[in-house]
């Protein structure tokens, strides 16, 4: 009977051959080279040759992730077998600085925000080009969302839309009036009376588009570059912390650190639900934006198309979207979205998406190099 | 093989593993680095290779990173400062406490023993509007209401001591425990107090021991990013963090490259001066 043996034990022989005088020095160290060398070389495409056993998924974390674990992915483990392990990031930013670090296949399907990071990502040449058939769930996707991503893409898809939500204005009732914020609107981030109790995310889009809602600018055309940089220092110095994740925004506003900062719709909600009395609203122009989950070239399609269309299913994305309180990409002139959904921050009962305002791709992409290095200066007091 | 041969080889054989770690983990990605800094970021954020200064010239020519890397040297030097005055008072108690000095030893690693950020973001649950201390002082009266404590450089540094005073504790303890007691015994028999025993016997003595500290609370409060990050207001980045934007956020990794082979530089220069004038032996000894 012949016996399988693993490479420490055939390491092992060989060094007590050469131990014991059966095999010379350079023998040995050549033959050890040329193990090394094979195991390197193999190695990276081992992976396209194994079976499917796990899909790597990287998303926004806290509430968002524990929504995806819960309603999507442990499900979908135990109907197919397919693993799925799922990180969490920052940002695309900080996400994409991980992707070029790392081996082709390595990360496969992203919780991308926005169409301008689908574009970026396709730019870097890291999309792919799903098979639609694989996918049948696509069909009740509000068809509007789709079609943004194919004009990037030429035509074809490397995403699927799963859901949308606002960047708009929260605000802790016990300090400031709904009346105050439907006067101020935008404005109240920079409002002198609210010295030291003001947030931000430290995120250079953001920041420039309430600057421009702030200088009386089309946030997807600014003229007056300088006066919403202004804008942006007079935020900085009246701000008490720029946040970095969805959970330090909640813990501030929680915690009463800060009493106003713009915010993610689903994020606000969660706080509602656990009984902060936090308002939210969305100024004119507010940042709309619509999230999709982008599959990253070199991924594993067929098991990525298959959690995809898991994750599309009517019960799925509803669950899914009930969790994370971002309402889904699901057509509710298609779908009957259930009772909380409509309650969403966000949420468009008609599935046109006219009344949100999403960022023009071509025009933040275009600025990004400029404006992400700029106000990575004035953040610093610039 | 001649007896000479093998014994000229034998070093090297032993230092191999050593020197082949060095090279890979250190040398060989200091090389990558080196060379990244010469490169471009195109405007989609794709690096263009060459050699190009235009990174070099602006990280040395550009004010911003030379403010931001004078405050970051400045607020490093407060912490070693600081850490200093609070870590010898610690280390001479261990260093003279008798029978329980392998207990204190313990309790000063007890912190390494709990990840570094979760430290750091404990601060926010002491000194937070509704944390430990502000509920404290509005429970007994003494303010009305919550002071705002967090998010500026003193938290900055109040987090950096918390991380950096064990290592400059270990480092004087070392060296005091090296002193032999006689010596202070000896002083006051000749008429010192204890005070000037101390003064002019055991801290000179320890003093290689104290610059090995400071030269490591130095060196790793100039390098950190994550403490400015969490308990840090919008102003109070540290050059690390300067970096990190760079390669995590703008994804320009050659201006990062250049960003930290600088820091890298000033940091290293400041041991060369440490190693020319005090060793690296007291230091090893620390770490060890």
């Amino acid at each position: 009977m012949t016996r399988k043996i693993d490479n420490t034990t055939r390491y092992e022989r060989l060094r007590e051959r050469y131990m014991n005088g059966g095999l010379e020095r350079r023998q040995f160290l050549g033959l050890l080279g040329a193990a090394g060398a094979a195991y390197g070389l193999v190695t990276p495409y081992r992976a396209l040759a194994q079976t499917v056993s796990q899909v790597r998924f990287d998303g926004w974390g806290g509430v968002v992730s524990e929504a995806l674990r819960e309603n999507a992915f442990d499900p979908f483990t135990a109907k197919t077998g397919i693993e799925v392990v799922d990180g969490t990031f920052g940002g695309a930013d900080e996400y994409l600085s991980r992707i070029k670090a790392s081996q082709p296949g390595e990360f496969n399907i992203a919780h991308l925000s926005g169409v301008f990071d689908y574009a970026r990502y396709h730019n870097l040449g890291l999309s792919s080009e799903l098979n639609e058939d694989n996918i049948p769930n696509l069909k009740f996707v509000i068809p509007k969302l789709t079609e943004v991503f194919r004009k990037v893409t030429n035509g074809t898809l490397s995403c699927v839309p799963y859901d949308y939500g606002t960047t708009g204005l929260a605000y802790n009732r016990a300090y400031i009036s709904d009346a105050e914020m439907q006067e101020k609107g935008a404005r109240i981030l920079i409002d002198e009376a609210h010295k030291g109790k003001i947030g931000g995310w430290s995120d250079w889009r953001t920041r420039m588009w309430y600057a421009a809602l702030q200088t009386d600018q089309d946030p997807n055309g600014i003229t007056d570059e300088e006066a919403a940089w202004d804008a942006v220092r007079q935020h900085r110095d009246l701000a008490l912390k720029y946040w970095n994740s969805g959970a330090e925004l909640m813990s501030l506003l929680a915690e009463e650190e800060i009493h106003v900062t713009e915010g993610w719709s689903g994020r606000i909600f969660a706080l509602q639900e656990q009984g902060h009395d936090i308002g939210y609203m969305d100024p004119p122009n507010g940042f709309g934006w619509q999230e999709c989950m982008f599959v990253i070239k070199g991924s594993p399609m067929e098991a990525c198309e298959e959690l995809l269309n898991f994750m599309l299913a009517p019960e799925t994305a509803i669950a899914v979207a009930e969790g994370q309180n971002y309402p889904p990409a699901l057509d509710p002139q298609q779908i009957d979205l259930g009772a909380k959904i409509p309650t969403l921050p966000a949420f468009d009962p008609s599935g046109t998406l006219d009344g949100l305002t999403f960022a023009d791709p071509a025009y933040w992409n275009g600025r990004e190099a400029d404006w992400s290095k700029t106000f990575g200066r004035v953040q610093k007091g610039y | 093989m001649s007896v000479e041969a093998r014994e000229a080889r034998q070093p090297w054989i032993l230092l191999a593993p050593a020197l082949s770690a060095v090279t890979l983990l250190l040398f060989v990605p200091l090389v990558f680095i080196v060379v990244y800094s010469f490169w471009l970021r195109s405007a989609t954020g794709a690096d263009l290779p060459g050699f190009h200064l235009d990174n070099w010239r602006e990280a040395l020519t550009d004010r911003f990173y030379r403010d931001i890397l004078i405050s970051t040297l400045r607020i490093a030097a407060i912490t070693t400062l600081v850490c200093a005055l609070m870590g010898y008072p610690a280390a001479y108690f261990i260093a003279r406490s008798r029978g329980n000095k392998m207990i204190l030893l313990l309790l000063l690693m007890l912190p390494f023993w709990i990840s570094y950020i979760i430290r750091t973001m404990s601060w926010i649950n002491i000194l937070g509007v509704s944390g430990a201390l502000n509920t404290l002082l509005l429970g007994i009266g003494v303010i009305s209401e919550p002071l705002n404590m967090l998010y500026n450089e003193a938290t900055v540094i109040l987090g950096l001591v918390h991380f950096l005073l064990p290592f400059m504790v270990l480092n004087v303890f070392v060296s005091l425990d090296g002193i032999d007691t006689n010596l202070e015994d000896a002083a006051n028999s000749l008429g010192a107090t204890r005070w000037q025993a101390f003064l002019q016997v055991t801290l000179p003595l320890s003093l290689p021991g104290l610059a090995a500290g400071g030269l490591l609370c130095f060196v790793l409060g100039a390098g950190t990013y994550i403490t400015p990050l969490v308990l840090g207001g919008p102003r109070d980045a540290m050059f690390a963090n300067l970096v990190f934007e760079a390669i995590i956020t703008q994804l320009n990794w050659p201006l990062g490259s250049a960003l930290s082979l600088m820091l890298l530089v000033v940091l290293g220069v400041l041991v060369m001066i440490y190693n020319r004038y005090l060793g690296m032996a007291q230091l090893m000894k620390g770490l060890g």
